[in-house]
């Protein structure tokens, strides 16, 4: 049970945007514009997955599924793909520029001076841009504000993980901007 | 040098927002609702909160100048800030205060590290609900800026005093982009 009385029975961080709408808008606002804006030329998928990723290393169990879904669905692939990206992106069949980026997310995890340049240096030679850089750093680290958010709360979980593959397709036609607000 | 090609000269998140103004949009509006909307606790309190995670997540661009706004927004009792950054100290400060603040270091290390006893503690030195969601909300947000802030290499000016005009815009203006 949540530490404090969200007022609400939703699972996850849709229970405090709800509770306290005055930040949950601006939170949706926020994923809206790093995840399922189409003005990126990091692709949905790859963004779902750094954030699934992030969320994977900072023990999160309804982000990692939830963006662990989308990213699935968007890479139509299983979830057991997911789930090997997650534990060994290495030796995962996407590509060396994923990698790359994937790699800086996991130091931003730890925190944001684990960046080395020579990271950075890896990512531009296998074709990052700037854009695509400063984007995987902010998704990384607004996971680890959500990861936190959702935790610090005690927020509740569904531990059936179908629910967050059910629900993948309904979030990456909608989008973010109303999640939690109405479903 | 930052990671990426950003304006010279302009600090830490500034710059960020100058390069991205996309999203500089909600993270300006997450940090002006977050440490100056309406909230149980002081803006100064906020700020507070705000450099003391900073602190620990070893940001010094966000320290500062959050330490600066929280000195400002203090104002007489502004000893407070350095009380509690530099010498580790949180005497003078309310027992609900210090109730969150420890709540607000659980949550920099991870949300998974509060227990149910900090939270009861927290209640018992008169902290409602409200008061514990935005701790864990601004600690959460800070383990996102700070992290915005470094992992991209952000320019970050190396004196005290260079932070003191900006605390003191922080503080009366807030955050817009």
């Amino acid at each position: 049970m949540a530490f404090i009385d969200l007022q609400n029975d939703l699972p996850g961080i849709r229970g405090p945007m709800i509770y306290r709408p005055e930040t949950g808008t601006i939170l949706n606002e926020l994923a809206e514009v790093l995840l399922h804006d189409e003005d990126n030329t990091l692709s949905r998928g790859e963004r779902e997955m750094i954030g699934a990723y992030t969320s994977y290393l900072n023990d999160c169990f309804f982000c990692q599924n939830v963006h662990g879904a989308m990213a699935q669905h968007y890479f139509e692939c299983d979830m057991q793909f997911i789930d090997n990206i997650k534990k060994d992106f290495l030796s995962a069949d996407i590509s060396d520029k994923l990698k790359s980026l994937l790699s800086i997310a996991g130091s931003v995890q730890k925190g944001g001076r684990y960046v080395r340049s020579e990271q950075i240096e890896e990512a531009k030679k296998l074709g990052a841009t700037d854009r695509e850089i400063h984007d995987t750093v902010l998704i990384a680290a607004a996971f680890c504000m959500y990861n936190r958010y959702v935790d610090g709360l005690n927020t509740w979980a569904p531990t059936d993980r179908q629910v967050y593959v059910d629900r993948a397709p309904m979030r990456a036609r909608e989008g973010y901007s109303q999640v939690g607000l109405t479903k | 040098m930052a990671h990426i090609e950003v304006k010279e000269g302009v600090p830490g998140i500034r710059s960020l927002f100058q390069f991205s103004p996309e999203t500089g949009k909600p993270l300006c509006e997450l940090a002006e609702v977050l440490l100056r909307g309406p909230s149980p606790l002081s803006s100064a309190e906020r700020e507070l909160i705000a450099a003391y995670v900073s602190n620990r997540n070893d940001c010094m661009f966000c320290m500062n100048s959050h330490a600066a706004a929280a000195r400002f927004l203090f104002d007489e009792r502004k000893q407070v800030v350095d009380e509690l950054l530099k010498d580790q100290t949180a005497d003078s400060l309310s027992p609900k205060m210090r109730a969150l603040l420890w709540i607000a270091a659980k949550v920099q290390g991870s949300g998974k590290y509060v227990t149910p006893n900090d939270i009861e503690n927290a209640r018992k030195a008169g902290a409602n609900d409200t008061d514990i969601h935005d701790t864990v909300l601004i600690a959460a947000s800070f383990s996102m800026f700070n992290r915005y802030v470094d992992g991209l290499a952000s320019f970050t000016p190396a004196n005290e005093e260079d932070y003191l005009e900006m605390g003191k815009r922080m503080g009366q203006k807030g955050y817009h982009i």
